[in-house]
């Protein structure tokens, strides 16, 4: 019976290659751009994710999300530590500065002035510093005027050029050298990031009264994360959050105050609705095409199990075929735009994968089940007519 | 257009053993539709075939001659009557078993071949045998042997576009019969073919069907084809309106086209 049922629909090669191209179209466009909604949504917790010491973020009780920068008085440091149960906690700090970029020949940015974000590092700890570094080391921030900028962040200040230390800009007028080039997951607005210790920061920041943006703290051995988060909240008054917690908030307030979701949610439900639209209009029109070679098969003695069996065959033959060829467009783009800086980190995921194998699924069942029905309904004596 | 004999309206197999009838039908009828749109396509018809003939049912357009294949074969059920086909009561089976009768029992030839357009001339004869479970290879194996016997041992892996419409019938004749059949129903299987083909194919199912355990019936308007016929049924207006000998009576029926 499968061999039928393949070698019907192999046999019209136009309308086999139509309803593959219309699901390997919605598989591709479904697992393209959740990839990269999954994508921009973890770049929104990539403060959170590139801090990869302590389980704990305290912050002001009104921040809503990790960009969100609201300061704390440095004594908000003091009173955590206070609290049973810290292991250790240090500050954290977070702010939006200027750079003005060096005055070269060579550089084709020659003075010019780029918003960049800076984060500040405990001085002696350098929690939070990033692990994986192209040249210099974290240690080197011990040096006057030292930081350390991101990948990206390079590629966007200083265009076509190598990644090399030793370049000098200001932040916020005052002199910053370059002493590392490091690796971490890109923020949401594609800025720039600068790493420096806290006390350096503090220079670079334009005045203001608190500077102090998150204490980061890590709970002793056998207290859960969770439990050291509500007490820090009860005692200080403080926002406390975990790791997750802290991700799902951002998250959270991402999907509901930006329209990516919803304009992601379009494009996605076009896939659908396309893939639907033309695998099921090709394969009704296949099924109706050989409707009286369906009523011969009926009027030999296939039954109508058999005959919706041959259509599901075909429908998950089509459904494979197209879902492999969709995902195989979605990882070719991937793969090629890997050592593209502006796309570094977007990937997809396998739970990407699976939850496109189901939209598939979900589209060719929906595609055959109106070519189910007119077989089903269809009389075998149709063929003597 | 040949006329029907007026004084033949007896059937003379009656009066013969009873065993050897393959098909008998007593008062049925099929209406269709309800209320003021209900039709009576069968008002009542009585008929009998035998086995080792070939029956013809003839009648003009809209005369009940394909409702009543169908009921036979057990495409339809009659509104009322009652129908017995190879000795089983076919009006009263479940729709299961119907199928499984068919495709047990019944060979069909249709006027549009209705072969599969993917599959080659060996595949489409394996069709019937695939439905009753053998696998691909014998049921190929069986079907190319058919495809000999009609003549088509060179074009067993030929696909029904590079087949001329005669040799297509052929394909339909070997699907037809490669499962053995007791009863095989062939609907205008000469309507779509030259007079040359349909010659061959009329004597193709004289020779490959008319057996001493097989019934063979072709609804047909072609009147070329009469004098193949061992039995002819005339419908008119949802009955029967004569049934002819011709062999044994010597009619008019057996005379050239």
């Amino acid at each position: 019976m499968i061999w039928i049922a393949w070698k019907m629909l192999t046999g019209d090669k136009a309308k086999y290659a139509g309803i593959t191209f219309g699901i390997a179209f919605a598989s591709m466009l479904i697992s393209h751009q959740v990839s990269i909604f999954v994508g921009i949504m973890s770049r929104t917790t990539a403060l959170i994710t590139n801090v990869e010491e302590g389980e704990i973020f305290v912050m002001d009780p009104t921040v809503r999300q990790a960009d969100e920068v609201i300061g704390l008085p440095n004594t908000a440091l003091q009173r955590v530590r206070s609290i049973e149960g810290v292991k250790w906690a240090v500050k954290l700090s977070r702010a939006n500065v200027r750079a003005r970029l060096p005055d070269s020949p060579n550089n084709s940015v020659n003075g010019d002035f780029r918003g960049v974000i800076l984060i500040g590092l405990d001085d002696s700890t350098l929690v939070g510093a990033p692990r994986q570094l192209l040249a210099g080391q974290v240690e080197d921030l011990k040096k006057p005027d030292a930081v350390i900028i991101d990948e990206a962040g390079y590629f966007y200040l200083f265009p076509g050029q190598k990644p090399q230390v030793g370049q000098i800009i200001e932040l916020t007028d005052r002199r910053a050298e370059i002493v590392g080039i490091c690796v971490v997951r890109q923020p949401f607005q594609s800025q720039p990031i600068f790493y420096t210790r806290y006390n350096q920061a503090l220079q670079y920041t334009p005045p203001e009264r608190r500077l102090l943006s998150y204490v980061v703290v890590e709970p002793q051995e056998g207290i859960a994360p969770e439990t050291l988060a509500k007490k820090i909240s009860e005692e200080t008054g403080l926002q406390a959050l975990t790791r997750e917690q802290f991700k799902q908030k951002t998250i959270q307030f991402y999907l509901q105050n930006t329209g990516i979701p919803f304009n992601f949610g379009i494009t996605v439900m076009l896939g659908f609705i396309v893939g639907v639209a033309i695998a099921g209009q090709t394969f009704y029109l296949f099924v109706l095409e050989n409707i009286k070679q369906f009523g011969a098969l009926k009027a030999m003695g296939f039954g109508n199990l058999k005959i919706v069996g041959m259509i599901l065959i075909q429908a998950l033959i089509v459904g494979v075929i197209g879902y492999s060829l969709g995902l195989g467009g979605t990882t070719l783009f991937f793969t090629a735009t890997q050592g593209a800086i502006p796309l570094k980190g977007f990937t997809l995921l396998w739970q990407v994968m699976v939850l496109t194998a189901v939209a598939v699924s979900v589209i060719v069942v929906l595609a055959s089940l109106l070519s189910i029905r007119k077989v089903l309904v269809l009389e075998p004596g149709v063929v003597f007519r | 257009m040949t006329s029907f004999p007026k004084t033949l309206n007896e059937n003379p197999l009656e009066k013969q053993d009873r065993s050897n009838i393959a098909v008998s039908c007593h008062k049925i009828t099929k209406e269709f539709g309800s209320g003021d749109t209900k039709v009576q396509v069968l008002r009542g018809v009585n008929a009998e075939i035998s086995f080792g003939e070939m029956s013809l049912l003839v009648g003009p357009s809209g005369c009940g001659k394909t409702t009543l294949i169908s009921i036979i074969c057990g495409l339809l059920d009659p509104t009322e009557g009652d129908l017995f086909v190879l000795n089983e009561n076919v009006g009263k089976m479940s729709g299961r078993k119907k199928t499984a009768f068919r495709s047990q029992n019944v060979g069909f030839v249709f006027q549009q071949y209705n072969l599969l357009p993917a599959l080659t001339a060996e595949e489409n004869a394996a069709i019937p045998l695939v439905i009753s479970g053998m696998k691909k290879r014998q049921a190929v194996a069986r079907a190319a042997e058919v495809l000999n016997q009609v003549g088509l041992g060179n074009k067993l892996k030929s696909l029904p576009s590079q087949l001329s419409g005669g040799q297509q019938q052929r394909v339909a004749i070997a699907r037809a019969l490669v499962h053995n059949p007791r009863l095989l129903v062939c609907d205008e299987p000469t309507a779509a073919l030259d007079a040359k083909s349909g010659q061959t194919v009329m004597e193709l199912l004289t020779q490959v069907g008319r057996q001493k355990d097989r019934a063979v019936i072709v609804v047909t308007h072609d009147s070329r084809v009469y004098k193949f016929g061992d039995r002819i049924i005339e419908m008119n207006d949802g009955l029967i309106e004569r049934v002819v000998f011709p062999k044994i009576d010597g009619s008019p029926y057996h005379a050239e086209g």
